[in-house]
């Protein structure tokens, strides 16, 4: 019996092990990569830790390109994407949650539908009614489609949380004459604030990471966004990829997001259970 | 108080309502009014309308069959591993270990990762030349030293796939993972007194009891999978015989938009992806038996 658990041990660490370095090695492999001279990086038996550390291509990617704006223009989108999905969804996910009305379900599975939508089958009608509003290259040509493609998740995952509230405490304020927007606002949001905050990070972090619509409605480097900025890097040269400063700027930009992730991980889980699992 | 409800309800409702109205669906009843035409965004070429043109030149347009096949090799093969994979995964870190918390949360990394970003971090990998995974593939011998990875049709695609794989298979598992543990432990007690070993657990209370999680998971993944398109257009730009539907369309739409009169032939394509997905979407609604009050 003892031997056959210490072979189970054996065995579950070694998969394990494997699992964490599945997991983790590119992003690893990226941190080592930044942090080597380019005649390391450019060996062809690379070695698994840097010989040499340099902060060069750390330097590079501020000075010879305008990373510190795309990540400017990232946090802007980013941020006030997920401030208005919050504000917008919160609003739609009480109204379901806990008000009576016709076509609930409808309203519910059109919100729904949209998360569905494949982007790329509304980019060329959404590209033409932004250049309309002339609203390419700007801001709110990108938030406006973000906060839409959010909401879905928001309001299904807020609708979830707010089910789980306590209803007395709603009930008595109904009763002390406070109005459903008030009640929402002074009592229910405090409420939910664990919710909030796991619903906000996932819209960041999808805000922040939204390829397609930020490479076709923003046109200009100085308006990339962060994962635009990074997919599209150039050399000095057309043959020429710059793989250190690549590295960096990744590493810039995915250490913060690893470590919100590490420390909200439970909350982040959580929040995507509610999302897809429960029914 | 209960009559006044509806309309706190329409005022509540109303901001979301108008959003999506405007920027999903007004859109995607245009593009299926577009795609009746041959039209350009440069004023140039002049607006025609010719009804079902596009959708018949369509299927006689090999590049489109040949993206709808990639669409869906990288939809079946990277989903399958996936789900394999994720399985198995969730069985492991389901046990008891020490750090467990840690590892569950270094699972997130992949998924949080913006794709763009880690499609460039494993293009980097993969480089001919400099890229440790060619070295490690030269090394195991599934590829001749000096194979441009990306480079090359068939390779390319099985990268692709295993970009995919990596980034979403830890996920699935931390899906499963919740699905696990609200299996009543009772259950596996029950079946122990009955003798049962642990390869007849798992087929006989582990996996049915998973089955809801999965499948639901299942088409979540698929959906996904199905308007790829981050992945590839930063590893090949669709070169290699990678290209999938999400990857042409955009080709079309956008790249040829003031230099031909495609936008409507592109439109048709952005519909038929469309109704692609919608087939799938309609069986997640199914499945998840949305139900209120």
């Amino acid at each position: 019996m003892q031997t056959k658990k210490i072979i189970y041990r054996t065995i579950l660490y070694i998969l394990v092990a494997i699992i964490l370095v599945w997991c983790i090695f590119p992003f690893y492999w990226a941190i080592v990569s930044s942090l080597k001279p380019d005649k390391d990086l450019f060996e062809i038996h690379p070695t698994l830790f840097p010989k040499r550390i340099t902060f060069e291509n750390y330097i590079k990617v501020f000075t010879e390109r305008p990373f510190h704006i795309n990540i400017w223009n990232s946090i802007v989108v980013a941020g006030i994407t997920t401030i208005t999905s919050l504000i917008i969804g919160s609003l739609a996910a009480y109204a379901i949650a806990r008000l009576r009305f016709k076509g609930k379900v409808i309203v519910m599975s059109l919100i729904l539908a949209v998360s569905m939508f494949p982007q790329v089958s509304i980019l060329g009608s959404l590209f033409v009614l932004l250049r309309s509003m002339k609203l390419i290259n700007t801001y709110p040509g990108l938030i406006l489609p973000y906060v839409s493609i959010t909401l879905p998740l928001t309001t299904w995952i807020l609708q979830n949380f707010f089910r789980e509230l306590p209803k007395e405490v709603e009930e008595s304020a109904a009763i002390d004459g406070c109005s459903k927007f008030r009640t929402l606002w002074n009592i229910v949001l405090p409420m939910a604030a664990p919710g909030l905050v796991a619903t906000g990070l996932l819209t960041f972090i999808s805000a922040w990471n939204e390829f397609l619509f930020a490479l076709t409605f923003m046109q200009r480097p100085e308006k990339y966004t962060v994962p635009v900025a990074i997919a599209l890097f150039k050399g000095a040269s057309q043959y020429e990829i710059p793989w250190g400063q690549i590295m960096a700027a990744a590493v810039i930009v995915t250490a913060p997001l690893v470590i919100l992730v590490l420390i909200f991980q439970k909350r982040i889980i959580a929040g995507l259970s509610a999302g897809s699992v429960k029914g | 108080m209960q009559k006044n409800e509806p309309k706190v309800a329409f005022w509540m409702l109303l901001p979301a309502i108008l959003l999506i109205s405007v920027i999903a669906f007004f859109p995607l009843f245009k593009t299926f009014y577009d795609s009746f035409f041959s039209f350009s965004l440069n004023p140039r070429f002049p607006r025609e309308f010719v009804g079902f043109g596009n959708y018949i030149k369509l299927f006689n347009d090999s590049r489109f069959w040949a993206s709808l096949k990639t669409t869906l090799i990288f939809t079946v093969v990277s989903v399958a591993l996936e789900t394999v994979l994720g399985l198995m995964i969730a069985l492991v870190v389901h046990q008891e270990f020490k750090f467990r918390g840690a590892v569950r949360a270094a699972m997130l990394i992949p998924w949080a990762i913006p794709t763009a970003i880690s499609s460039q971090m494993w293009r980097w990998m993969f480089n001919d030349q400099f890229g440790i995974m060619s070295r490690l593939y030269e090394y195991l011998h599934i590829i001749e030293p000096g194979t441009p990875i990306l480079g090359r049709p068939g390779l390319a695609l099985w990268a692709i796939i295993q970009v995919d794989v990596w980034k979403t298979t830890p996920f699935m598992a931390l899906l499963i993972l919740a699905g696990l543990q609200l299996i009543p432990e009772q259950l596996y007690e029950a079946a122990k007194i009955d003798g049962a070993n642990m390869i007849q657990r798992f087929f006989k209370i582990t996996l049915p009891q998973l089955i809801p999680t999965i499948a639901i998971a299942l088409i979540f993944r698929t959906l996904d999978a199905l308007r790829v398109f981050d992945v590839v257009y930063v590893m090949t730009r669709g070169s290699v015989g990678t290209e999938t539907l999400s990857v042409y369309n955009r080709v079309l739409l956008m790249d040829r938009a003031f230099t031909s009169a495609s936008f409507g032939y592109g439109s048709a394509l952005s519909v038929i992806i469309f109704v692609l997905i919608s087939i799938f979407a309609i069986v997640y609604i199914k499945s998840l038996k949305l139900k209120f009050d």
